[in-house]
């Protein structure tokens, strides 16, 4: 059992951040058929936001080896696909970098297969790539993976259904309140109007956020493709919210 | 001040175990640590079916309650950091979890008054487009528990009840609580 003073210390002044209403897709979108007995039916309720809320874990260079940012150099010999460079910065919307947090990726290979028992899309797994990735942003915020450019896939969702190339990222920020798990898309991908997932997101602008940029000054030349992706964590509450673009 | 646009959240899809189980994920603390407490239980769809997919993580105070954080205002915990405080288990294939952790302590409220001992919980499954947020709560904090600003909050005694891991067998270092997503005693959800 816990004991505790009478009474709680004054003066405990916390940061809060903001609440964002309309951004992330509904739990409950009909065309993504596994949201039917996964949505909560009860609406959620507010919680002030306390320690724990705006706390979160620090984890840093501890859980990352020194391979785990180039997933083309985790095996014996190199992977089939399109060598690519995936960076940008972790940031709060007030534009601050978020430094030293954990960034983890997993993705599928070039044609499109996971390394994962229940992925039965009939595409060859490669020996040479297990998708995932991680590493810790700099001082800048900034994180970089080189990695292979993974390939669309079939699923199940309904008929002819394909995911657009994508790469999942989990993101802690520095408290609870910013956890997000989200996932970064390639340029002019042709099944993103087709995508019930990527479109679950209600406005149009914030779904092109999703999508990285590709730019020659992160390309290597004779060597990889480089692709730019900022990721905005939420910021204090009070910010004021505009569209970037 | 930029107000950067935000970064809209995506599911973890089915695959979520390729990138996100650690291997020493699940135990906070090693499972030998004096005054270890395990929480284990199952997560539920609405029709009362396991979620073999899922990932379950938890975010906690010290026993003392305290949080090695920058913006924890009241300075380092006296054991410095090294509780870890965060613990992640994917669910198995009947939808079970398992942490294993100390026991949080009481935290004082910035409202006055005081939080019960509690985790903070993160649900991440296929099909869900952004994570769900609850919390898990003891049993045997019966008299905190009714005065923990959360719990009371929450109007129906059943609901709040969703909460509250109970002592297996009166086993005060076994916990057990199931989550359901949806339906028939379904899980009460945070918006934090």
């Amino acid at each position: 059992m816990t004991t505790h003073p009478p009474s709680p210390p004054a003066g405990l002044t916390l940061p809060s951040y903001e609440r964002p209403s309309g951004l992330h897709p509904p739990l409950d979108s009909p065309g993504y058929r596994s949201t039917a007995l996964r949505a909560p039916s009860q609406p959620l309720l507010i919680m002030p936001q306390r320690l724990t809320e705006i706390t979160g874990p620090v984890l840093g260079e501890g859980r990352v080896g020194p391979a785990d940012a180039d997933l083309t150099t985790q095996h014996a010999g190199e992977p089939l696909g399109e060598r690519i460079i995936v960076t940008g910065r972790v940031l709060d919307s007030d534009g601050r970098p978020i430094t030293g947090t954990l960034v983890e990726v997993w993705q599928a290979n070039a044609a499109g297969r996971y390394q994962h028992a229940t992925d039965t899309h009939p595409a060859p797994l490669d020996p040479n790539f297990s998708g995932v990735g991680r590493c810790v942003t700099d001082s800048e915020g900034r994180y970089r993976f080189v990695t292979i450019k993974p390939g669309a896939y079939p699923w199940r969702n309904h008929p002819n259904a394909w995911r657009p190339a994508h790469i999942h990222f989990s993101l802690f920020g520095r408290a609870f309140t910013q956890r997000l798990v989200t996932q970064m898309y390639f340029p002019g991908d042709p099944l993103f109007e087709y995508d019930p997932i990527f479109n679950s997101i209600p406005d149009p602008k914030a779904r092109q956020r999703l999508i990285s940029r590709f730019d020659l000054n992160l390309t290597e030349p004779d060597w990889a493709l480089g692709y730019e992706w900022d990721i905005v964590l939420r910021g204090s509450a009070g910010t004021v919210f505009e569209e970037q673009r | 001040m930029s107000g950067l646009a935000l970064t809209p959240s995506q599911t973890v899809g089915p695959y979520l175990s390729i990138g996100l189980p650690w291997p020493d994920g699940p135990t906070v603390v090693p499972e030998d640590t004096p005054g270890a407490i395990t929480i284990t239980g199952r997560l539920l769809d609405g029709e009362g079916a396991p979620i073999p997919d899922g990932l379950i993580e938890t975010w906690q105070a010290d026993p003392d309650g305290r949080f090695a954080h920058p913006d924890d205002p009241r300075g380092a915990p006296a054991h410095g950091a090294a509780f870890r405080g965060f613990g992640r288990c994917p669910t198995a294939p009947d939808g079970s979890y398992r942490i294993v952790t100390l026991r949080p302590g009481a935290l004082p409220s910035p409202d006055g008054g005081w939080e019960a001992p509690h985790l903070d919980v993160s649900v991440f499954a296929r099909g869900l487009l952004d994570r769900v947020v609850t919390r898990i709560y003891f049993s045997d904090e019966a008299e905190a528990n009714a005065a923990d600003p959360v719990l009371s909050a929450i109007t129906d005694p059943a609901r709040r009840d969703t909460l509250i891991a109970t002592a297996e067998a009166g086993d005060q270092t076994r916990f057990q609580l199931t989550i359901r997503l949806q339906g028939e005693h379904e899980t009460v959800f945070f918006d934090v």
